[in-house]
């Protein structure tokens, strides 16, 4: 398989043009059989070369494959290369597995939906725009991949484009994620100015010696890199577009919004470790913004009630871990996180999925509970996802989330205030998962009367995603059992080649540690996760007039979370509205002023000089004939008198 | 043997009567006359001078100008022939239909 590698992102493409040109053609089930069979086969495809590569020693697992030349200008030649090394056949197995589960679920969410092959076409060009990104193996075809996956993006949150909310959403989806993308191309271009080129491979080759270690030139790069992964990962300060990229179709948010696109960023940062680790500052800034970005995304999903905010909150707190991780050094712990994530935040987005699908259309969980009994399957897959997500010991979560929080701590570059941050967000984290299974499950129905006998369990398509994506909640984390609980952090040093592969000069591992120490992080996160669901169950089932008095008591602060602690607004009174500002002057004086002016007075001159020039023809032929005389004897007079 | 100069004497007098002729008549047909008139008068210069420099050159180009004045004459009659039907006059002063 390792030789046709590029059947994987190219199998996806296909189906993009087969539904993208003939969807609305054929019928349904033609678009969803080619739709789903194509990405069901790029999975096979990386699973292949996954057992290939696992075939190979572990230091030669290292393959790139280059298609073409794509640009040859001068200095600048750029291939179309693919490149497969642990990290990204991690991806790839990501990206196809989970998006198959989530093609598949499409099925019966999207059924009665009018644009049914767009839709698929677009889930399938994602595909392909997301494996181009990891498979790449330079910047600029990464880059590609990129901003295909924030094209897809914005056309997937705008799928309900005659909604104005979702397609405002996707405008500031887009919008905001040019700002990161003006970092990564700065970032880029300062990379081929120092290294003129920019494969992957060479770059990191030279880096040591191009860079110097903790100098300007390195802690910009990742600086500006790191922008970029702020744009798409959404974190401070660019999160604000994911809670309302929640105006798509749920299965997107699950997809894209959950799983796949918004861990680019992370998948980058890991990818380019070598320059990173030459910046310790950057380094340092991405820990403190991942820990920063986990808990303040977690303080504001405790009290959102739109059942897919809370969900989107908990993804932006969830994409800080995996920062945290990177940021501390840990890049193979970020990426641990990243695939026990998608299977339990695909798992979660899926299951709401459901719920509004039962609750025809409702997303308010003030409007749900009591509902566990009439969709037991949901009820249940949903409750596997919230415990894996809470961290409770043996589900996905508890693996991951520990790792990072046991390498926060313990990491040259960790501290106990970064570890302390990941555990506060930890606890609210338990606390927001349960306070949302609470309301919508259980408790007594405050669902709306007309809504209420409608309530029936999804259809298999659905349920097929939902029960999958379950099992790999419960098992996903034991691939990376770390060693203290007899594991062997299998994940880790399948990831090892990648991060050694290159001479860096940061130390990747911590130092010695005490096991009682370990084993004492270990259990206060376990106490936290279980504290965190106690609180919820405390607060919503058993004495669930506490949290109306709680809110009594603390007006002010409870509106400030429930609005997101204005930070919309804030950006909107310092850059959304001076910009409008700037662009309503620039228009006023520059545009109509000048630049039309211009063209304008060109337009006028000639015009009002023909007026005056048409005098000339008077039409008397004997004075044009006169005129020729005088002009005749003025040209004599002149030879003879020169 | 008269001198050259009074060839192109007589040769300007009778050019700068044709542009007088072209410039104060009005009839078109006495204006082609006396554009005939000015290109005679170079004619007559054209000839003195291949006497003068013992030179066949200017009698053929005499030859030319008088085959170009014959078909411009040809033409020139049969745009006034056509004007005089369309308008009943042939004034000059009453043609300035070609102007803004």
């Amino acid at each position: 398989m390792l030789d046709t590698l590029w059947l994987i992102p190219a199998l996806p493409f296909v189906g993009f043009l087969f539904n993208g040109l003939l969807g609305k053609k054929v019928p349904k089930a033609v678009v969803y059989w080619v739709a789903c069979g194509i990405v069901g086969l790029a999975f096979a495809g990386a699973l292949l070369a996954f057992r290939d590569l696992l075939n190979l020693p572990a230091e030669e697992r290292f393959f790139t494959q280059s298609l073409f030349t794509w640009i040859p200008s001068g200095d600048l030649l750029v291939k179309v290369g693919l490149q497969l090394d642990p990290l990204s056949a991690v991806m790839i197995l990501v990206v196809t597995g989970v998006g198959f589960l989530i093609h598949v679920y499409s099925i019966g969410y999207m059924h009665s939906e009018q644009g049914y092959g767009r839709y698929f076409a677009y889930l399938n060009l994602f595909t392909f725009a997301m494996l181009t990104l990891v498979l790449a193996d330079n910047f600029l075809l990464m880059f590609v991949g990129w901003e295909g996956v924030g094209l897809c993006s914005y056309l997937l949150i705008g799928y309900w484009y005659e909604k104005p909310a979702a397609a405002n959403a996707g405008r500031k989806a887009f919008v905001v994620n040019r700002i990161g993308d003006f970092g990564f191309l700065l970032a880029m271009m300062l990379i081929f100015s120092l290294f003129g080129t920019l494969r992957f491979d060479s770059i990191f080759h030279q880096a040591p010696l191009a860079l110097t270690f903790g100098g300007e030139m390195a802690t910009t790069i990742t600086l500006l890199l790191f922008l970029g992964a702020t744009g798409k990962s959404a974190q401070i300060p660019l999160y604000i577009w994911l809670p309302d990229a929640m105006e798509g179709p749920t299965p997107v948010s699950a997809l894209i919004h959950a799983a796949t696109m918004v861990t680019a960023g992370v998948y980058m940062v890991a990818r380019c470790h070598v320059l990173f680790l030459l910046a310790p500052i950057s380094l340092a800034i991405v820990a403190v913004i991942g820990a920063l970005t986990a808990l303040f995304a977690a303080s504001i999903g405790l009290v959102q009630n739109d059942i897919k905010r809370v969900l989107a909150y908990s993804t932006i707190s969830q994409l800080g871990y995996m920062f945290l991780g990177c940021g501390v050094g840990a890049f193979a712990a970020g990426i641990f996180h990243l695939t026990t994530h998608a299977f339990f935040k695909a798992l979660l987005f899926l299951g709401s999925g459901s719920v509004i699908h039962a609750l025809s259309g409702e997303q308010d969980i003030r409007k749900m509970g009591g509902i566990a009994k009439k969709i037991p399957i949901t009820h249940v897959t949903f409750l596997i996802g919230a415990l894996a997500i809470a961290g409770f010991p043996g589900l996905a979560g508890f693996f991951s989330k520990d790792e990072i929080l046991w390498k926060a701590f313990s990491s040259p570059q960790g501290s106990g205030l970064l570890w302390f941050f990941g555990v506060l967000a930890a606890l609210f984290t338990a606390f927001y998962m349960f306070r949302l299974l609470f309301l919508t499950f259980h408790g007594k129905s405050r669902v709306e009367q007309d809504k209420e006998h409608h309530i029936h369990e999804s259809p298999p398509t659905m349920l097929f995603a939902l029960v999958i994506l379950a099992l790999l909640s419960v098992v996903g984390g034991y691939i990376g059992v770390p060693k203290i609980l007899g594991g062997g952090n299998v994940f880790e040093s399948f990831l090892e080649p990648v991060f050694t592969r290159y001479p860096v000069l940061g130390p990747l591992t911590g130092g010695v540690h005490p096991l009682s120490l370990e084993w004492t992080l270990l259990l206060v996160s376990v106490a936290v996760a279980l504290l965190g669901i106690l609180l919820a169950w405390l607060l919503y089932l058993k004495r669930d007039r506490i949290p109306a008095a709680l809110v009594k008591r603390f007006p002010s602060l409870y509106d400030l979370i429930l609005n997101k602690y204005h930070v919309d607004e804030v950006y909107g009174a310092l850059i959304v509205i001076p910009g409008r500002k700037l662009s309503e002057l620039t228009y006023d004086r520059f545009d109509l002023g000048i630049v039309d002016g211009l063209v304008n007075f060109v337009g006028e001159f000639v015009v009002r000089a023909g007026e005056g020039l048409k005098r000339v023809q008077m039409g008397y032929v004997r004075q044009y004939a006169f005129a020729i005389l005088i002009s005749a004897l003025c040209v004599l007079g002149y030879f003879l008198l020169r | 043997m008269v001198p050259e100069g009074y060839y192109l004497i007589l040769s300007a007098v009778l050019f700068a009567i044709g542009v007088t002729g072209v410039l104060i008549r009005r009839n078109p047909v006495v204006i082609f006359m006396s554009i005939e008139l000015m290109l005679n008068a170079v004619n007559l210069s054209f000839i003195a001078f291949a006497s003068q420099l013992n030179s066949l050159d200017g009698q053929v180009f005499v030859f030319f100008v008088m085959a170009v004045a014959a078909a411009e004459v040809a033409v020139g009659l049969a745009i006034i022939v056509s004007i005089f039907r369309a308008r009943t006059s042939v004034d000059v002063d009453e043609m300035n239909l070609m102007k803004w």
